[in-house]
């Protein structure tokens, strides 16, 4: 049986459609790179996993573990082991990175986890996840916080994203620890470098999967591929 | 069990220290109702305490260049349901003077009690003073609390204020404090405060940046619910060249509660400069996604984000 497996998957906003009929299969431990450029529909598709407010599909089943999760709120899916860590990840005040990190387990070992995420524990435990961390070492916290739960699936949205960038190395590192732990991860990405050390890849474009194969099969047809309607832009109209 | 110890007992509810009045080395006030219970000073304090009708007037002086090691305790109570408190405190720190003030305001049995703090603070050249006042209210709501407060920094001095009234219920608080900076003057006012039930929250907080470069925030928190009411007004002047203000207001309301924010910035020099920013409204979406991405639920979310704003 599949760990997630999605089936048809159809949403839209207004009059636009997002993700046309999408379908993805992933099984247990398996990391899955999502490779796509801006506007495609993977944060959309980050969003219906894990199930945001306003995001509820038009048609098409989100199964995860055997259970159709589609009416299940963010929380009961993260109870049965999604979870997600996002682009941007939110600040909070009066929360300390400690705090963050043991949200749900307090019996975990944060500096463990910071240590995974390329931090040193002794300077980031007692600050606050607030304004005073820079893009790059939010998001390293959000990962750490992500690994600490031990997710049976882990969305990672463009974890390479933001101004101030974590290095190839630091997520290859990351979703190494995912990997040792048993985790899934769909890890989406617009860097087909990334995406390399996926055991399988997929191209998303216009809210479908146009290709499906080993990472680099798929990074090579991402490279490859020009759009006549999109210019220079990997597209499915090609 | 004697009226000190009930006190303290109250104190240490409040997350306060129990045996700091045993303390030697602590300078403290311990105040019920109208009586002083206790009083210690320590070497550069001078404290002029006596008892009133309805309170007591305090004289606290921070002798010239004494630098106060250990944070004073001022412990204020009114452990009878019924009762009025005034508190008249004139507060001076001579030129290169440093305190730290921690005040504890208990009120666990309140079911009708009036808290009245008026107080005049001047803090000279180059003095550094901390005032921090915790309240504990116990669950009636049947307390007034109005801290009113004229302070005045001198010449690089600096002042910081923390009021946090986020355990039991608050019933009607009215803060109203003044600070004037002069040049090169730092200040920061912070307060917190949880409503429940009918609680009433006025909050005014205003910070005249007078001097050369001088230098202020003002932040301040409130997390409302059920019927309370909110109104946190800050205003920052900036009169003089280099002065830099700003004032922070965050308000998380939830049920039928109803909360206003007033920020307003004045700035008569053209080298002043004065910034605002205020948010009002629920939990943010974007935080309880997250949380629950992490598995709580709304209700644990919503808390963990409340307690933080508040922290």
């Amino acid at each position: 049986m599949p760990l997630l497996e999605i089936n048809n998957l159809t949403y839209g906003t207004g009059d636009k459609s997002i993700l046309d009929s999408f379908a993805l299969t992933m099984e247990a431990s398996e990391i899955h790179a999502l490779l796509g450029t801006n506007g495609t529909g993977k944060s959309t598709l980050a969003y219906l996993i894990m199930g945001c407010e306003g995001y509820k599909p038009s048609s098409g089943k989100i199964i995860f573990d055997g259970k159709v999760v589609n009416d299940l709120k963010i929380h009961e899916r993260a109870q049965l082991g999604i979870t997600m860590a996002w682009q941007e990840p939110v600040r909070f005040e009066g929360i300390s990175v400690k705090d963050y990190i043991t949200l749900k387990n307090k019996d975990v070992n944060p500096s463990h986890y910071l240590e995974m995420v390329g931090l040193h524990p002794e300077l980031y435990l007692h600050r606050m996840v607030d304004k005073s961390l820079s893009g790059g070492e939010r998001k390293r916290i959000e990962l750490a916080s992500v690994l600490a739960l031990n997710p049976k699936l882990a969305v990672l949205d463009e974890p390479d994203s933001g101004i101030d960038m974590l290095s190839t190395q630091d997520i290859i590192n990351v979703i190494t620890s995912f990997r040792k732990n048993g985790s899934s991860v769909l890890l989406i990405t617009h860097r087909e470098e990334i995406a390399l050390i996926a055991d399988k890849a997929s191209q998303l474009c216009s809210g479908k999967i146009i290709c499906t194969g080993t990472p680099q099969e798929v990074a090579e047809y991402y490279k490859s591929r020009q759009c006549l309607v999109c210019r220079d832009e990997v597209c499915a109209y090609v | 069990m004697s009226e000190i110890d009930n006190l303290m007992m109250a104190v240490a509810e409040a997350g306060g220290e129990k045996g700091i009045l045993a303390n030697e080395d602590i300078a403290h006030l311990a105040v019920n109702e109208h009586k002083i219970l206790s009083s210690n000073k320590v070497e550069g304090l001078e404290v002029e305490a006596k008892e009133t009708l309805t309170g007591i007037e305090a004289k606290v002086t921070v002798l010239e260049g004494m630098k106060i090691k250990n944070p004073v305790h001022l412990c204020f109570g009114v452990l009878h349901k019924r009762g009025t408190q005034k508190i008249k405190m004139d507060v001076r720190l001579e030129k290169n003077a440093s305190a730290s003030f921690i005040a504890h305001c208990v009120f666990p049995n309140a079911e009708k009690v009036r808290h009245i703090m008026d107080a005049v603070v001047e803090s000279g050249e180059g003095a550094e003073m901390r005032y921090s006042e915790t309240h504990y209210h116990g669950m009636y709501g049947g307390v007034v609390v109005i801290p009113k407060a004229v302070v005045t920094v001198g010449k690089n001095g600096r002042y910081f204020t923390d009021f946090t009234l986020t355990t039991g219920r608050v019933g009607r608080l009215e803060i109203d404090y003044t600070v004037t900076a002069g040049e090169g003057a730092v200040t920061e006012l912070t307060a917190r405060v949880f409503g429940h039930a009918r609680d009433e929250i006025n909050i005014k907080e205003k910070v005249v940046l007078s001097g050369k470069n001088s230098r202020s925030i003002i932040k301040t928190r409130v997390a409302i619910e059920d019927e309370a009411r909110a109104e946190v007004t800050g205003i920052t002047e900036g009169c003089a060249e280099g002065a830099r203000g700003h004032v922070d207001c965050m308000e998380i309301v939830k049920d039928n509660a109803i909360a206003k924010a007033i920020p307003i910035v004045y700035v008569t020099n053209p080298l002043a400069k004065v910034t605002h920013e205020a948010a009002i409204g629920s939990v943010d979406k974007k935080q309880m996604e997250t949380l629950m991405a992490h598995g709580l639920s709304p209700e644990e979310a919503v808390d963990i984000i409340v307690k933080g704003i508040l922290k």
